[in-house]
């Protein structure tokens, strides 16, 4: 048997399958470990290219850095002011420097921060709690780098005082690098509607995805090796019986019957695991027929003859002396039983009847998204190319796999 | 001197399996074939008969490989040729060859003329269809096949009817050799005899100039060709007229294995079949010295150290083993 | 030929018929034979003839369509599992091919020990079951040391089939049915076989029926011989009789196509 696993990484096919089918599950496992967010945690709003991004939004507050500027333009004020930061400016400058609540016009950025400049006294921030001391403090920085027109300062907390250090200058026309700022985003393959990180997203789907072909695959081939073992080794009414079952669920197209069944599942109810078993319980003609025609071929063996000699029962015969030679096939009808299965999973959740969302996606999920939100038509190619690519690269494993395993044990396909 | 039709020196091929290892199936073989002499190649399975009734057409392809020798057809040394030359020129024209399963080599599809005019088309594109459908039903008559099976597909015919006429289809150019590889050891006892009748008319009309006829059955090869030469892992080792072979050979392993022989005639069971024990070397690895000396029951422990070369005696009579023809004659005496 | 012993198995108007409607085919068609203890019958005929499907019946592995078998004189009754278990106790087979005769995933003393717990030795201690299966490996020249704990692909056609033998010599069945036990081994292993089966003949009183396509065979070992034609016995009768002088036409012309070395073989009395 040793001997036989060590033939198997012989073939090149299978060794390419191998290392393509390695290299997707690595992903899958060990990708959503690393990534600093869920699979379904919003990062950001909408579809986002691939890309850093740096947050605008409190960059003052955010605790721990920065300030940029960006342009020199007096009309930077009114960008990178929001209305939450003026309002805070509004209440220091009336409760610290007692400045008259109607000479604030929190619409003229301008003359707000020109006042502000006038009045600030870090001084005049006695009783306040120590945090918005800070965040005045910085956003004087801030200002003041926005006023004074030739670039801007980073600033990094202290570790151990909590004091904000200006750790690095930019003047107006330099560069930042992006390691600087602590407040950043990357999501190295954009993001998808939800706003959620694709390549986290991917990962996990890919992990929920294999699952769902494990163990549609797993489903298949036990029922379709016990209908195989049964009607092949036994023959007479039970295989005609059998047959009969078996072409009735293949003459039916399996697609059908599997958004029937689906459907009459509920939405509530499909779990990744139900809609698995679900695939799996109609997918096993195709094994079924295959198993019983070596079966078919097998029981006419001499061993098998010899075996019944010896008095040996039905089941042992068919354990110990039938199943060892079908082995290989079956791993090899498994293999492609779970690529199927994969692309069912696909094929279903593009027709709206795939896992139910609340917790696990699939990478037919995200297809459907994908279509639902129409990242097709606004051109957000990364919405949808990846996970294509990753399902296809699933499946072109598995059955670059199955190929290579064919060369292996079918001594007919053997190149020399 | 007589015209000699094929002719080998010192032939040497190999088989590289899955594991880069090196089979030296065919380990310099030599022999010559005069006009209209045919020679049968008999031996155990595996001990490189019918690789070298491959080797002998000079087309080599992956796992077989050439390595050293000269094959000389009618005057034209082929083992010098490029493969494309050899298939172009050689295979149908000046070889043909006949494994065991030939007959399964027809396509179902197409009527028997359609694969005669292919072959000879394949040399010569001028000849007309009429011209073709005369020669084909000409040379299926004096060959005895009715000439209705030209216009029947392969599955209309029986076992023994399709190999003959692949066999018909095959010779339709007279070539100078044709290979048999054990042409009718598929069939039922009636069709093989057709075949051999069939390949005797084919030498006795002179479609074909000379023969060489393998197969395991004994019996058959000694009805069949002029010459007889047994192959023990890829060497020759013994080689004599058919008569000679059958009811005097000389070398232990063909002593052995004309004592296997059953017929039924009478007598047969009074006979004691001989048995030769073990099993052939293993070819990746041949042993030192002779090697049926780990299998023979006359032995001696120099039988293992000497390379045993290849001995000719009487008339045209060749053996390779250590000791004379009279030594070897006094100890088959001895033992009765 | 020796004095007849009693009738181990008899067969009347045996019939096998397979498929049914339109694909219906009679395989054997009512034949009767008498089989003798200790003697060696052969069951000679050509591919589709019927010689296997008769062996088969014989056997048990297939049931018979029409016709009564007789085994030692009382109606064979294979209806049960149990009964069929007891059936091949005494009689057992030895196939064609021996490279599908062994299961490949197991090991050799597998066989060997099946076949001593079948034999009743279920209760025997290891190292006496091990004695026994030296015993065996021995009577066919095999060692039993070399053998252990190795797989049927690492032996050789002609051993393999010894090994056949010596589970037959571990059974002691009454009858034997051998299934062109030689057809796949070479010419220089077959006396050796041969030698063996007839060793069990002469040791343990077995009737031994031989089924084959070659004629020659047939003659050299058997007691008797029935040549079979479209699932029937054209002629029976001795060995001798059958093959020197033959009655039946059909017989006549198997004889005359097979390749003689002593007389003259007849090409032209083809058709």
């Amino acid at each position: 048997m040793f001997h036989q696993i060590k033939q198997v990484f012989h073939s090149p096919k299978f060794v390419v399958g191998f290392v393509i089918f390695v290299i997707m599950l690595v992903f899958a496992i060990f990708y959503p470990m690393v990534s600093s967010f869920g699979p379904m945690e919003m990062v950001g709003t909408g579809f986002y290219a691939p890309g850093t991004y740096v947050s605008v939004v409190d960059t003052a507050q955010s605790g721990d850095s920065l300030t940029f500027n960006v342009d020199t333009a007096s009309s930077a004020y009114d960008s990178a002011l929001p209305q939450e930061t003026r309002e805070s400016m509004k209440k220091w400058l009336v409760n610290q420097a007692g400045v008259a609540e109607g000479d604030i016009d929190l619409n003229d950025a301008e003359a707000l921060v020109a006042l502000w400049q006038e009045k600030y006294d870090p001084e005049l921030s006695q009783g306040l709690i120590t945090a918005d001391k800070r965040a005045y403090q910085r956003l004087d920085e801030q200002l003041k780098t926005l006023g004074s027109g030739d670039g801007g300062i980073i600033l990094a907390v202290e570790d151990e005082e909590g004091n904000l250090q200006v750790s690095k200058e930019v003047a107006a026309n330099q560069f930042v690098n992006v390691s600087d700022i602590s407040n950043t985003v990357t999501v190295p393959m954009g993001t998808d509607n939800f706003g959620a990180d694709m390549a986290t997203k991917l990962a996990s789907s890919i992990g929920v995805s294999l699952q769902i072909g494990l163990l549609a695959g797993i489903i298949a081939t036990i029922i379709g090796l016990f209908f195989g073992l049964l009607s092949g080794y036994l023959g007479g009414w039970v295989d005609d019986f059998l047959v009969f079952i078996t072409n009735l669920f293949t003459v039916i197209p399996s697609f059908v019957i599997l958004i029937l069944i689906a459907n009459s599942v509920g939405q509530a109810a499909r779990g990744p695991m139900m809609v698995a078993m679900i695939i799996g319980c109609t997918s096993w003609p195709w094994t079924a027929r295959s198993v019983r025609s070596q079966v078919l071929s097998l029981r006419n063996r001499d061993h098998v003859n010899l075996s019944k000699l010896s008095g040996h029962s039905l089941p042992r015969i068919v354990l110990v002396d039938i199943l060892p030679y079908l082995a290989s096939y079956v791993v090899m009808a498994m293999i492609l039983q779970i690529s199927s299965g994969i692309l069912s999973e696909a094929q279903l959740s593009m027709l709206g009847l795939g896992p139910s969302t609340a917790d696990a996606t699939t990478l037919g999920l995200m297809m459907n998204w994908a279509q639902k939100f129409g990242a097709l038509t606004s051109n957000c190619w990364w919405a949808f190319i990846p996970v294509i690519i990753s399902v296809a690269l699933i499946t072109f494993s598995l059955n670059l796999m199955n190929t290579g395993l064919d060369q292996v044990f079918n001594p007919q396909l053997r190149d020399s | 001197m007589a015209k000699y039709m094929l002719e080998v020196n010192k032939l040497k091929t190999k088989y590289v399996t899955r594991f880069k290892e090196d089979v030296y199936a065919v380990d310099g073989v030599s022999l010559k074939i005069e006009e209209g002499k045919s020679l049968g190649i008999a031996g155990e399975s595996g001990c490189g008969k019918s690789t070298l009734a491959l080797s002998l057409m000079g087309y080599y392809f992956a796992p077989l490989h050439y390595m050293s020798g000269e094959i000389i057809v009618d005057g034209l040394k082929i083992s010098d040729m490029k493969p494309d030359d050899v298939r172009r020129k050689v295979l149908g024209n000046e070889i043909a060859y006949i494994p065991q399963a030939a007959m399964n080599a027809l396509n179902p599809t197409q009527k028997i003329i359609r694969f005669i005019e292919d072959v000879i088309h394949a040399h010569d594109k001028k000849v007309s269809k009429k011209d073709i459908y005369d020669m084909a039903v000409e040379r299926f008559q004096i060959l005895g096949l009715p000439k209705e099976v030209l216009e029947k597909h392969a599955v209309e015919l029986s076992g023994g009817m399709k190999q003959r006429t692949v066999i018909a289809i095959s010779t339709i150019l007279s070539p100078k050799v044709l290979i048999a590889d054990e042409p009718s050891s598929a069939l039922d006892v009636t069709s093989q005899k057709m075949v051999i009748r069939m390949l005797r008319e084919l030498m006795e009309k002179g479609f074909i100039k000379s023969m060489i006829f393998i197969t395991h059955e004994l019996p058959l090869l000694y009805n069949v060709t002029d010459d007889i030469m047994v192959m023990y892992a890829g060497q020759i080792v013994e080689k004599g007229t058919a008569k000679e072979m059958v009811f005097d050979p000389v070398h232990p392993y063909s002593k052995g294995l004309m004592g296997s022989i059953i017929v039924p005639e009478a007598g047969t069971r009074e006979q004691k079949l001989e048995a030769i024990p073990g099993t052939p070397p293993n070819l990746k690895r041949p042993p030192a010295g002779c090697r049926f000396a780990a299998r023979c029951k006359y032995a001696k422990p120099e039988c293992s150290f000497y390379e045993v070369p290849e001995k000719e005696f009487g008339n045209g009579r060749m053996y390779r083993c250590l000791y004379d023809v009279d030594y070897l004659k006094e100890v088959y005496g001895r033992n009765g | 030929m020796a004095e007849l012993g009693k009738s181990v198995l008899k067969g009347e108007g045996i019939t096998k018929v397979f498929g049914y409607g339109k694909t219906r085919t009679t395989a054997v068609d009512h034949v009767d034979f008498d089989f003798r203890e200790g003697e060696v019958i052969s069951i000679v005929g050509e591919s589709g003839s019927g010689k296997t499907t008769i062996a088969r019946m014989i056997l048990g592995l297939i049931n018979v369509t029409e016709g009564n078998m007789y085994f030692n004189g009382q109606p064979r009754d294979i209806s049960s599992g149990k009964k069929r278990k007891e059936y091949w106790k005494n009689i057992q087979a030895v196939f064609q091919d021996p490279f599908s005769s062994f299961n490949m995933f197991n090991k050799i003393d597998s066989v060997l020990l099946d076949c001593i717990n079948m034999a009743g030795g279920r209760h025997l201690s290891k190292e006496e079951k091990e004695k026994l299966m030296t015993e065996a490996c021995s009577f066919v020249n095999l060692k039993y040391a070399e053998l252990t704990n190795k797989y049927p692909f690492e032996l050789s056609g002609g051993q393999m089939q010894r090994l056949m033998i010596a589970r037959i010599f571990l059974l002691k069945p009454k009858i034997l049915i051998a299934d062109e036990p030689t057809s796949m081994v070479d010419a220089c292993s077959r006396a050796t076989i041969l030698d063996y089966l007839l060793k069990l003949r002469d040791d343990e009183h077995m009737t031994i029926i031989f089924i084959t396509h070659d004629i020659g065979l047939a003659y050299y070992v058997s007691d008797s011989v029935y040549i079979m034609e479209h699932g029937k016995f054209v002629e029976s009768g001795p060995a001798e009789d059958v093959i020197i002088h033959p009655k039946a036409d059909y017989t006549k012309r198997l004889i005359s196509d097979v390749p003689k070395i002593n007389d003259e073989w007849d090409l032209t009395t083809v058709e």
